[in-house]
């Protein structure tokens, strides 16, 4: 593996509540270099905390610690201001789930993708507008005339978020966090948008992290993969081999999903083991912790 | 139970029409579960909501238990075919209890013995009666949706009409609410018209299903066909080649 580009070591997320500290995120840690790192968990198991504590996008009542976050060597806990700002849609940029919620209503989809080059300086003048139907062509947009013109109304959800894609993309991040960004689009699509993305991450030697909630996505698009339960990785394993994981919960949630191929009259559900909590971490190439 | 013919649904007028669902036939068994697959805007909800009554304005005809749907059907008609919705956060009031939730059916429907019933029911669905007293922001996913298959069943309906029941849940509570819709199917002998766009929850609950796209249904095959991937229409094979990931 090369030189890492995100380094993150006992990431805690607590958000303050009425009964005071909440906790989101337990002693995460992981690295990543130029490849695809899945997180998988299922709803409030703090996989999207992860990926807004790295842009630092979480509000204020929320409590970050770490031993170690780190992007290229830099603290990400100690910038501020300017300096955040730069690493924000230039170097790190996130897709969000849902292009109907994520782009700007009321300003047509080409002019916000090229903000980011103007707001980043990363191009001025006309080669603004080259530049952003050179990057809509490249997420397959075929009249990218057309989509740089429309509001993203007049987009179906597949063209929005290959939009958003696009705007991640034209800055040439190094990382691109990607938060379920296929789940609110029609299986058809989730499959070209993920191929897209795919070849763009691969052909510009980027760092992917793909957050969902779905485990055969992960599975064959990602590189490594950290199952998530209760804010903590209870287990870390090669994407391939996730059909042979090991931690309990893992062969849970596999199992509790109804297959096409496999006809069963009932499915089993997922017995949550109060241990898992505070439990062992299994990692891939280690022994199954006692 | 179910027959549809020439089911035709119409949105908008002159030049910003559009045909919704076109020609849409099909029949379902008594006690049979029959899935409604396909893309997002390919009509599938439609067609539910034609069926409970959501929607209508519609040409064609439509039987449900041997009673012909008019255009302004008698209330009583809408006691044996109730709908679950995709969202439980969305489809129950924020500001009733899960008693008056159940309730509200049974006032509308003149049904008496109210407090027996929604006890009955919470018992089928799985959820202890002390439930009664709590509001959606007090439930979990799951709970909340065992409450809206509650609503639906507490007026004894022959037929279910589910649009993605599970779509809004984690997997683990998927099969939590699947399992709990086979037992109630095979318990209570009731007939299934489930939409979903995920191929593999179709087959758990279904013997046979219709792909449809662009308003039109393209094919209608068993389920052991879409298990062999040996669908008929190549627009249904592409489906299920994407959904096998």
């Amino acid at each position: 593996m090369s030189a890492p580009l995100l380094e993150v070591e006992g990431l805690d997320v607590a958000f303050a509540g009425p009964r005071g500290l909440v906790p989101a995120v337990r002693g995460v840690s992981f690295t990543l270099g130029r490849e695809k790192l899945g997180i998988v968990g299922e709803s409030g198991s703090g996989k999207s905390t992860i990926g807004r504590a790295v842009l630092r996008l979480l509000p204020e009542t929320a409590r970050v610690s770490a031993q170690i976050l780190a992007f290229e060597g830099e603290d990400l806990l100690a910038l501020q201001g300017r300096a955040l700002r730069r690493l924000r849609g230039r170097r790190i940029t996130m897709v969000m789930q849902d292009p109907r919620f994520s782009l700007n209503p009321v300003m047509p989809v080409g002019e916000q993708i090229a903000e980011t080059l103007r707001v980043h300086r990363v191009a001025r003048g006309a080669a603004v507008r080259a530049k952003v139907l050179e990057i809509l062509e490249a997420v397959q947009i075929r009249d990218p005339e057309r989509v740089y013109r429309a509001y993203p109304h007049e987009l179906s959800g597949g063209m929005g978020q290959r939009a958003m894609i696009a705007m991640m993309l034209i800055a040439d991040p190094a990382l691109l966090i990607a938060d379920e960004p296929t789940s609110a689009l029609d299986v058809t699509v989730r499959r070209q948008v993920l191929a897209i993305l795919d070849d763009l991450v691969s052909r510009r030697g980027m760092g992917l992290i793909l957050i969902s909630h779905d485990l055969n996505l992960v599975a064959s698009f990602c590189d490594r993969v950290l199952i998530l339960y209760a804010g903590r990785v209870v287990e870390e394993i090669r994407a391939r081999d996730l059909q042979h994981c090991r931690h309990p919960y893992s062969r849970g949630l596999l199992a509790s999903l109804p297959r096409l191929e496999r006809p069963s009259a009932s499915l089993p559900t997922l017995q949550r083991d109060p241990d898992w909590l505070n439990g062992p971490v299994y990692r891939f190439g280690e022994e199954v912790p006692a | 139970m179910i027959a549809v013919e020439e089911l035709g649904v119409r949105f908008g007028q002159d030049r910003d029409a559009v045909q919704a669902v076109e020609g849409v036939s099909f029949r379902v068994a008594e006690g049979e579960s029959f899935g409604l697959v396909g893309e997002s805007g390919c009509g599938k909800s439609t067609v539910l909501r034609v069926l409970c009554g959501l929607q209508r304005e519609w040409r064609g005809r439509v039987e449900i238990a041997g009673a012909a749907l008019s255009r302004r059907p008698p209330r009583g008609f809408f006691r044996g075919v109730q709908m679950v919705f995709q969202d439980p956060y969305g489809s129950l009031h924020p500001r009733f209890t899960v008693d008056a939730t159940l309730a509200e059916p049974l006032a509308i429907h003149g049904l008496g013995d109210r407090r027996r019933r929604v006890e009955r029911v919470l018992e089928a669905v799985g959820l202890d009666p002390a439930f009664r007293y709590r509001f959606p922001h007090q439930l979990s996913g799951g709970q909340r949706q065992r409450v809206a298959v509650a609503r639906a069943l507490i007026l004894e309906p022959r037929v279910l009409l589910l649009d993605e029941p599970t779509s809004a849940l984690d997997v683990s509570v998927q099969a939590e609410i699947l399992n709990l819709l086979s037992t109630l199917r095979s318990e209570r002998g009731l007939t299934f018209l489930l939409v979903s766009h995920d191929l593999a929850v179709v087959s758990h609950l279904c013997s046979r299903l219709a792909v449809m796209r662009a308003g039109r249904l393209v094919e209608q095959l068993p389920v052991e066909t879409l298990r062999s991937g040996a669908a008929a229409e190549p627009y249904s094979r592409e489906l299920i080649e994407a959904s096998r990931g």
